[in-house]
This record gives C-alpha cells, structure tokens and sequence, in this order.
C-alpha cells in the first residue's frame, strides 16, 4: 500500500515562547526545530503500514527550505520518500497551505498511484488550526475523521477509533482514506545509525505548488498575561500534610 | 443572525447543553441578538429540553436536523446536516464549541464551501473593515489576533475562554425541526461501534486530579498516586515524560497533545511545568505541587506548593486521610 505523511516544521519553545520584535511571528532563530507529536505518529505509523502491507511510504511537508531537516529525520525513521512544496518562508493559511498539499498531491498520484492512506497529524502544534487535513480530505472527496489513535487495516477498508473521554468511537472507511491522527497512536521509534546516514543522502522532492490565500490574515501575536500567582509553601515533605488537609477541605474536594 | 452548532451531553446533573457550547451561545449574544441554535436529533436527546437550556443561554430559535443517518455520530453526516441548515438560514457567522466534534464538523463545512474557519476564538468584534478576532495558538500558551473576510464568518470558540452566562429572563427557544436531505455516501465516516474503555471518572471532568511526571520515576511509582486519587474522587493524570517512559497510558496525559483538564484542584508531583503540559492544566482552578525543586515552573505557577519528594509526601498524605 501507499501511505503518505504530511508534516510541518515547528520551533520547540523553552519555559516561554519568544516573539520576534515586530510581534508577527515566534522568533526562532535561537530555537531547535521538530514536528508535532501528532505526526511524529503519522510518520511512525506510515511505516508500520507499509512494515505490514508492504508498499511505500511518503512523508510531505509544505514549508520552508529548512523544513528539508524534518524530511530526513522521517526518513531517518524508516520513510522511503520525501518531499518539499517549499513556501517563500511565510506560515501560509489553512485554505492555502491545503491547496497547495492537495495540487502536490495530484502530483504525486499521477507520477507513482494513487495514496491508499493520507495521515495528518490531528492539530498542528504552532497555529493549531485544526482543519487542513479535512479540507484536503474533502476536496479529494474521500473519507476523513479526526483524532485517531488506533489504526487496523483489513483489505479495502480502515477500521480506526478515537477516544471520548470514557468510551472509544470505533469508525470503519473505505479506502483510500484521510485520517487526523492523535499522539499515543503509536511510540515513535529513535532513527538506527544506519536510518541517519540513509537520511543524509536521502534525495528530497521537490513540487512547486501554491493555492490562492484565504480570507483569514495575522495582524500579531501575543504571550498572554502571566497571571501572577502567589505561591504558599505549605511545608517540606510530610510535614505539610496537615495543612494540605486543610486546603483540600476548604475546597470541598475532601469531606 | 448567528447559527450555533450546539452539542448535547449525557450529564448526570440534569444538564442538556454541553458546557462549551454554552460558553458559544455566550460568546454569539455579545456580537448579535439574533442567536439562533442548530442540533442533530440523534433520536435520544429530547430536543424540547435542548429548546429550553438553549434558550436559558440566549437563543430565539432551535433548529433540530432529523435524519436516519443521524441517529449516531459521523463528521460527514452531521456536518451535511448542519451545512444544509446554514444554507437555508443564511446567517452571517456560524459558531461552534471548539471541542472535538464541534471542531471536526464545523471544519468540514468551511471545506465544503471554501469558506475561511477560525479556531479557537477568544475573542471576536466587527468593524467596517471585517472581523477582528483573537484566538489561541500553541494550545493556549499564545493569543493571536487576526482579522478575517469573508461572505459567511465561520469559528469555533475556545472552550473556557468564555463564561457561560444565562440570560437574565429566559425563555424557552422556539423549536423547529426539520428532515433534512443527505447524500448517502456520508455513511463511509459514521461511527460503526462504540467501546467502553474506562468506568472509572474521566480527566478532562474530573473535579481533582492527581498528575504524576518524572519525579514519579517509574509505572510502580504511580500506585500512590492512585490511591490519593480515589480517596478525593478524583483522576489520575500525567506528563509526557511519563507516557514516553510507558509509566502511563497517552489517555492519561494532560497537555497541548493530550487531555485538558479543568479540575478545582490540580496535584501535580514531581511534575516540572513545561509549557506543552500547562497548555492542558492551567484551566484547573487551583494548582497544588508537590517537588523537590523550589524553582520548578509547576511551583512558581501553584497557589500551593510542598518542597519535598512525592515519594515520602504522597503516601503521608493517604495515610492521614485514610486515618481520618
């Protein structure tokens, strides 16, 4: 089978996330790079699948020329292919980047066949979104569900499930399949050394595409405010416990 | 005219509405007075309570979509659903809890008809150049203000930005419900089975959690911490750390990938705050730590704090409420 991963580049933030002096963008330059853990996921399941089913696997990251660094650590892991649609550096916005994914995707389809499987990671880790995937899925016109943390494939058909808090939604499409995957899918695995030197001299794709912006446009960004929080220190160690006691009471949570 | 997608829940204390789209119908009253709310009959929920605690929130009108395909959950279907009633009504912004379901359907509508969506709003005002909107990024850890155009404003509001208020005289919403048309294919995304994966009291509801990270150093050392958990009726919660060291299932994390939680009080041992984690904590009311390190960012973030090791602090403390 055909599994495809989409990705993105994000900076890992410390204790706070420091913007750039304009404010219109997090500055970065001080700070490493990685993916979300929703799609550290879809890359690791990606070649689960094809470990499984035989076949290949893609990872595909809208994104800047840096964003090549992501593609080899997934191909580190275990991906057979890569490929950049690269951006002139700017976040692009949902209906554009998801333009641009699905015309990259065309692309590759009519090269090599048809992606019996494309996994977004559920949400992006920086602007959090929540919908390229879907718009992909839906302008492709196949089926599509969120926040996927099991996956089975049987044939020509994906049964997968999401978590609701004290059940799970067990849901069962017909390939070929979008799917919105959570963190705790699966744990990713670390890249052999052999998975490194394999990434170094990984050739990474490149597919210029682009999609019309749409309506939404960021003025700035902002750290909320630090809610200034007194802390009382009950005590050290066991000491503390009868004025814990006293804190549980008063907020009724122990009777 | 606002439409809000309301989503319905079983609670046990008699409520109908689910808490965050209370908060959406809160949020939609401020910007127009003409709130109208949309619901799926999914055959259980009695759409006349909806009508009346819709109405306690601001509502004029209810609008229930009947269908077969309805009766359980689908993105596909119920997100027709809800775009075959906003073409009919034709408001000028849909809104919709950003919870899962809310989220998911609302997006495939903005899909659908290439509409712009906005996630997460805070915040939300009008002016003669469109919309100005605040929303979330990084899972809460950073606002962002945007601006957005387009013909039909469609967002979903972040749940606990905003206060649920009631209207000061309620009245019922004015119910009308329709059959709506949906194309069969949407059936490919229903649910097909729905699986209990835990009796136990779920964390993102849960009214205290007991959160463990890597100062709890192993999957034995969370023994404590569920027992401290079941004395206060309460939930065991945990870090990344701890999940990626298979001390805990994922469903246990509470963070920006994980559950957010929303407890009066939050126990967080030997847990050092990154930011990731208090994306998914910092809607608990009061924060309680338990470390060794003074400076840790857990502490300096809690109303409370014990310096010591969870190890000697946790056990001391169940035996002095089992002693009680």
């Amino acid at each position: 089978m055909r599994v495809l991963a989409c990705i993105k580049r994000v900076p890992i933030p410390g204790a706070k996330i420091p913007l750039t002096d304009d404010g219109t963008a997090v500055d970065d330059e001080r700070l490493g790079h990685t993916v979300s853990p929703h799609e550290e996921c879809a890359v690791e399941e990606a070649v689960r699948l094809v470990e499984a089913h035989g076949g290949t696997s893609t990872v595909l990251t809208v994104g800047p020329p840096d964003a090549e660094e992501q593609l080899r650590a997934a191909v580190s892991t275990g991906v057979d292919q890569a490929v950049l649609v690269p951006t002139d550096g700017a976040d692009w916005d949902p209906q554009r980047t998801a333009a641009a994914v699905v015309a990259a995707i065309g692309e590759l389809e009519q090269a090599d066949g048809p992606f019996d499987l494309v996994l977004f990671g559920n949400e992006s880790a920086d602007a959090g979104g929540f919908q390229v995937g879907i718009r992909v899925a839906v302008a492709l016109g196949r089926p599509m569900v969120q926040g996927i943390k099991e996956v089975e494939v049987d044939g020509d058909t994906v049964r997968v499930s999401r978590p609701t808090g004290t059940t799970s939604e067990v849901y069962e499409l017909p390939l070929p399949a979008c799917l919105g995957v959570r963190e705790g899918l699966n744990l990713p695995r670390y890249p052999t050394m052999r998975g490194r030197l394999v990434s170094r001299k990984a050739t990474i794709a490149e597919v210029t595409v682009d999609g019309p912006a749409g309506g939404q446009s960021l003025v700035a960004l902002e750290s909320p405010p630090e809610q200034e929080v007194e802390t009382e220190v009950l005590g050290s160690g066991p000491e503390a416990i009868e004025r814990v006691i006293s804190v549980l009471e008063d907020l009724k949570v122990l009777t | 005219m606002i439409v809000v997608f309301v989503e319905t829940t079983a609670g046990d204390d008699g409520d109908v509405l689910a808490g965050p789209s209370r908060q959406a119908l809160t949020l939609a009253r401020s910007l127009d007075d003409d709130v109208v709310a949309v619901a799926v009959d999914d055959g259980e929920v009695d759409l006349d309570e909806v009508a009346e605690d819709a109405g306690r929130y601001g509502a004029v009108q209810l609008h229930g979509a009947w269908h077969d395909l309805l009766d359980r959950y689908g993105p596909e279907s119920w997100a027709a659903a809800l775009d075959g009633l906003v073409e009919e009504l034709a408001p000028g912004v849909v809104l919709a809890a950003g919870t899962e379901r809310g989220g998911e359907v609302l997006a495939h509508v903005a899909a659908r008809r290439d509409l712009p969506l906005v996630a997460n709003v805070t915040h939300a005002e009008a002016d003669d150049a469109g919309w100005r909107l605040q929303r979330v990024r990084w899972g809460g850890s950073l606002f962002e203000h945007t601006r957005l155009e387009a013909e039909r404003v469609l967002l979903t509001v972040q749940p606990h930005a905003v206060d649920a208020v009631e209207v000061v005289d309620p009245a019922a919403a004015e119910l009308v419900e329709h059959d709506v048309e949906l194309d069969d294919v949407v059936a490919r995304t229903r649910v097909v089975e729905e699986v209990v994966t835990s009796t136990g009291v779920s964390l993102a509801t849960a009214p205290v959690v007991v959160g463990g990270g890597r100062g709890v150093g192993s999957a034995e050392g969370f023994a404590d911490l569920e027992r401290l958990a079941g004395l206060l009726g309460g939930a065991v919660g945990c870090s990344r750390v701890a999940t990626n060291n298979g001390w805990r299932p994922h469903r246990d994390q509470v963070g920006q990938t994980g559950t957010a939680i929303a407890p009066t009080i939050y126990i967080a041992c030997g847990i050092s705050g990154a930011i990731q984690h208090w994306a998914g904590a910092k809607s608990a009311k009061h924060v309680l730590a338990i470390n060794t390190d003074a400076e840790a960012n857990m502490v300096a973030r809690a109303d409370w704090a014990v310096v010591g090791d969870l190890h000697q602090v946790v056990p001391a403390l169940v035996a002095a409420i089992e002693a009680r």
